[in-house]
């Protein structure tokens, strides 16, 4: 049996390769679902914005299925979404994706997890990637969540969006904070 | 639906620890709390590899704006395979390096060396039905950094993939044989295993060298492997 390839950090020179084209605009005209927008800022542990991170964002369409071979359940795909986005912080730590809510997907227990998009982060510091998962305010499905439910109720609102006040739009906001009282629960799968 | 098998777990010497404080960038941005352990669902054995839009890829990185790039021309090949050592298809390999000078084409790069206007120092393919790629690209050079006084980086390739599953995801570094500099490196040395450390430098291989035209260097990727038994249903 082969040993796996040991992570490394992405740096601080990586945009040029991975972030020619940044996709942080997932939604086409026919895509079917609500619109919604992630607004938030990576921030380290001193609470300074984290200006040279890269958000990887994979989610289901809004019908709670994944573009992808081994998703094979009867919910329809949608041929105007793909389900990733790439996109690096701002100078002020600052990113944002336009998407559509994510529709429900099934979890081990056969049971439906909530609404989530799955989140890696990467940056100069971070010798390995890491996990979350951004979960959505208000949603009826947060209290059942397996994922939800094995993280320290004091730690949970760290994975949950909430929303913003902004007229004719569903934004929501997601600070990523690196480390510290406030820290990001990161997930290890 | 059924249940595809999750992935298997990493062993704790293969990848850094978080927190390595020889390399400073970690201090304030590596996690103080333990990752949360939690079992793979259909969100993380699914994944954004096959996605359409990245078929084009641009392996040769030696010609750039209607010149030759400068420096000793390498060809890097090897196979992306998983822990059973079965090959991983269709994933996407991103690279990207300093040119032979050891310098960025990145405008955060300060380093006094010049730039080349024909090598930008990226790159991008596919993985083919054996798992199987190649990059035919410039030596990067090394160069000095922040970290400590005196600290140079050894000369590296930047790499990334997508397996089949956002469980795979893997972002790393490749490396050249007999570099004096890795043991001096803390981005290097932070693999606490040394076997996993040495499978981050390339082998020389003069079966991939291009008789004529450029040294050959064979660098496999090993992916997390697939457990045995279905997701817990």
């Amino acid at each position: 049996m082969a040993l796996p390839t040991s992570s490394q950090t992405v740096g601080p020179f990586f945009s040029c390769g991975l972030l020619r084209n940044p996709l942080n605009d997932l939604v086409r005209p026919e895509t079917r679902g609500d619109r919604i927008t992630i607004v938030g800022r990576v921030l380290d542990g001193d609470g300074v914005p984290v200006p040279d991170a890269m958000i990887e964002i994979w989610q289901a369409n809004a019908d709670g299925r994944y573009r992808h071979p081994e998703d094979d359940q009867e919910a329809r795909l949608d041929p105007a979404f793909e389900g990733f986005g790439r996109v690096g912080t701002d100078a002020n730590g600052a990113f944002r994706f336009n998407t559509i809510k994510p529709g429900a997907v099934p979890g081990p227990d056969a049971k439906l997890q909530a609404p989530h998009i799955n989140v890696t982060v990467f940056a100069r510091g971070l010798l390995n990637h890491l996990s979350t998962r951004i979960y959505l305010s208000g949603e009826v499905l947060n209290a059942t969540d397996k994922w939800l439910q094995a993280v320290k109720e004091s730690r949970r609102r760290t994975l949950i969006a909430t929303p913003e006040n902004a007229p004719g739009a569903h934004v929501y906001h997601f600070d990523i904070v690196l480390q510290g009282k406030d820290e990001t629960v990161f997930f290890d799968f | 639906m059924k249940s595809p098998a999750p992935y298997r777990r990493i062993a704790n010497e293969v990848h850094p620890p978080h927190l390595y404080p020889d390399y400073k960038s970690s201090l304030a941005r590596a996690p103080s709390h333990a990752l949360v352990r939690v079992k793979q669902t259909l969100s993380e054995i699914t994944g954004p590899s096959r996605s359409r839009d990245w078929r084009d890829g641009d392996a040769d990185l030696t010609h750039a704006n209607g010149g030759e790039a400068l420096g000793e021309r390498i060809m890097v090949a090897g196979r992306v395979l998983d822990e059973d050592e079965r090959p991983v298809s269709g994933a996407l390999i991103e690279i990207w390096q300093a040119n032979a000078g050891g310098r960025y084409a990145h405008p955060s790069d300060q380093h006094g060396a010049p730039l080349d206007p024909h090598f930008t120092g990226i790159g991008r393919t596919v993985s083919d039905d054996r798992g199987a790629y190649q990059f035919m690209t410039i030596k990067p050079g090394a160069y000095p950094w922040g970290n400590h006084p005196n600290a140079w980086r050894p000369n590296h390739i930047h790499f990334s993939l997508f397996g089949a599953g956002l469980a795979t995801r893997l972002v790393t570094q490749m490396y050249f044989p007999g570099d004096p500099l890795l043991e001096l490196d803390p981005i290097f040395q932070s693999v606490p295993d040394e076997a996993a450390r040495s499978r981050l430098v390339a082998k020389f291989d003069i079966d991939v060298t291009q008789p004529n035209y450029a040294l050959g260097y064979r660098f496999d990727f090993v992916l997390r492997g697939r457990a045995a038994t279905p997701m817990e249903a």
